[in-house]
């Protein structure tokens, strides 16, 4: 009898440790969506906590007329729609090939991606290539360089030779040549870990940032993190004017900062709670990095 | 061996992409060993040997970027290590199953916002003119608390932010590492009328503690490797010294200054002192956990 009550008061304290830190994982969401709908006095107040105060759209109406950020926006959706496509599309061709033993040289190949996990040139030199080979300020720069990612090739190999051989050289005995196997076996096969890295991909570039700010000067390319780090360190130059182009901004009030970031996270929170399963299954599947 | 010629033409662009973009840019590495001019570029530049690093190595900014990764790290490591494993040893005790879930979905979430929607939300909740937490501690009387400009409370958001961002997502590892203990060490347990409390303690922890040695080692192995986005984004003007670190120190003297030999060299510099770390710790965890890293 003692124990149960000790178990349940247990229980009950694991539950409320638990709802304090979903309330401090969700709260600064909470109240940067009620800044974003908030009017700029009752911000300068100090009213707005996680409920908008003098609820007004206005702020994303703002945000929404400004070419500059849908500009972003859009090329931010472009490049993150083609780069998940080429990365996969390179990933698949790279390990299918990788994942079968009798390939001649192929332990010369894994040797050679293998080396590239460990050492890099580092982002100078990588920025000098990228400029020698007059990348620089085109969608190419964000997309290129990073092409392929060597850990999710690993898992990709991993996973393509866990199909049992005797699928393969079964469609392999009918005439059918390496192609027809890896389009008409292998791919429908491993749909969830296409799914899976094909996110990881996506994600990872639509959240990428150091390479654009490298690589990227002409404000027409700004990607939409480029742009809104633009937007932030303005909230850290207060009360001056900063000069993009020949445009004259304004010091940026709170609430369109923070519609802004909202634009920003909207295509994750939107496409996340769906695609949760797949990142965890991700996440088992090997050590995924970053 | 038929038709193999289909397999290597799957692999020519792969490749070419490794060796035009990865090992391209091991080949730029050797302007660290040069005076690198920008109207003679990579091949024609003069050799100047060492001189490169004799210069950076005599440079206080380089030195105290240094300094900061090691701090930064090693706090983070301190803090930041011991969380996801409260979280998983707690989320584990959940009966709730929908709860369950539900809390998993939102602690992942953070994993997955970029650091610089992070930037701009904390630029928003910390800041000490009418940021959403110094106006709750102002109603409370206390401060405003500067958490952005003064280099210790800097420090004290760096860190905090970084558990906030990765306490979740690191859980996974760690839940995975317990639906492998074994169910009927539990169910002894119960029977000897071991509390909920004892046997988290008793088999649950000890259940997983491979895998949290081996998380350790990792984190030490990649001591000297520090993100570019968190530092670069949280950082500001009044706390330079501080948030200065290798990553951004890079940034700034080849981008910012257009110092290209001596940023390389320091990128040279952090990546083989990384690579003696990750091979030192990979070593550590095969004497310790009988298996490596890698």
């Amino acid at each position: 009898m003692n124990l149960n009550d000790q178990s349940v008061a247990a229980q009950a304290t694991i539950r409320v440790f638990m709802i304090i830190a979903i309330f401090l994982c969700l709260a600064p969401f909470v109240h940067i969506f009620a800044l974003s709908l908030s009017s700029n006095s009752a911000i300068l107040s100090g009213k707005v906590s996680l409920l908008p105060v003098d609820f007004n759209l206005s702020a994303y109406k703002q945000v929404l007329g400004d070419a500059s950020m849908i500009r972003s926006l859009l090329y931010s959706i472009v490049l993150t729609v083609s780069y998940t496509l080429f990365a996969l599309l390179m990933t698949i061709a790279a390990a299918f090939p990788l994942s079968k033993d009798k390939l001649k040289g192929r332990k010369q190949m894994m040797v050679l991606i293998i080396v590239t996990m460990f050492f890099s040139g580092g982002p100078i030199p990588e920025y000098m290539l990228v400029k020698e080979l007059g990348l620089t300020n085109t969608m190419w720069s964000l997309i290129l360089p990073i092409l392929i990612n060597p850990f999710f090739l690993m898992i990709m190999i991993t996973f393509f030779r866990a199909i049992p051989t005797a699928l393969l050289e079964a469609s392999e005995m009918d005439g059918a040549g390496h192609l027809r196997s890896l389009l008409q076996i292998v791919l429908p096969m491993s749909l969830p870990v296409l799914a899976t890295i094909g996110l990881f991909y996506a994600v990872g570039r639509w959240n990428g940032f150091m390479d654009s700010l490298y690589y990227i000067t002409d404000p027409k390319q700004f990607p939409i993190q480029l742009k809104l780090y633009q937007i932030v360190q303005n909230s850290m130059t207060n009360d001056t004017t900063i000069t993009e182009g020949t445009q004259y901004i304004k010091i940026l009030p709170e609430s369109i900062k923070s519609a802004s970031i909202m634009l920003a996270t909207a295509p994750i929170l939107l496409v996340y709670p769906w695609l949760q399963r797949y990142f965890i299954a991700g996440s088992q599947v090997g050590a995924v990095k970053e | 061996m038929r038709l193999n010629w289909q397999l290597y033409m799957l692999l020519a662009l792969p490749l070419s992409f490794f060796i035009i973009f990865r090992y391209g840019s091991m080949y730029g590495v050797i302007i660290a060993f040069k005076e690198y001019n920008i109207f003679q570029g990579v091949m024609k530049s003069p050799w100047s040997g060492l001189d490169t690093f004799r210069q950076i190595f005599a440079m206080d900014n380089f030195w105290n970027s240094l300094k900061n990764t090691f701090l930064l790290n090693f706090l983070d490591l301190i803090v930041s290590f011991p969380a996801p494993i409260l979280l998983a040893l707690n989320l584990n005790e959940l009966r709730l199953s929908l709860f369950k879930r539900f809390a998993q979905t939102v602690l992942y979430l953070p994993h997955f916002i970029s650091w610089v929607i992070i930037g701009g939300i904390v630029y928003q909740v910390f800041a000490t003119n009418n940021g959403f937490l110094n106006e709750m501690l102002g109603a409370l009387g206390i401060g405003p608390i500067p958490f952005l400009t003064n280099p210790g409370t800097w420090l004290i958001t760096y860190l905090l932010v970084g558990v906030w961002q990765s306490a979740g997502w690191g859980t996974i590892i760690y839940l995975a590492a317990i639906t492998s203990i074994n169910p009927e060490l539990y169910e002894a347990a119960a029977m000897d009328g071991a509390t909920r409390i004892r046997r988290m303690w008793n088999i649950t922890l000890p259940g997983i503690a491979p895998t949290i040695i081996l998380m350790l080692i990792i984190k030490v192995g990649d001591i000297v490797q520090i993100g570019f986005d968190r530092p670069y984004v949280l950082g500001n003007a009044s706390v330079g010294d501080t948030s200065r670190v290798l990553s951004t120190f890079v940034y700034q003297l080849g981008m910012t200054s257009g110092q290209f030999s001596m940023a390389a060299a320091v990128g040279l510099f952090q990546s083989v002192v990384g690579l003696v770390f990750l091979f030192g710790a990979n070593a550590l965890a095969r004497r310790w956990t009988g298996r490596g890293i890698f």
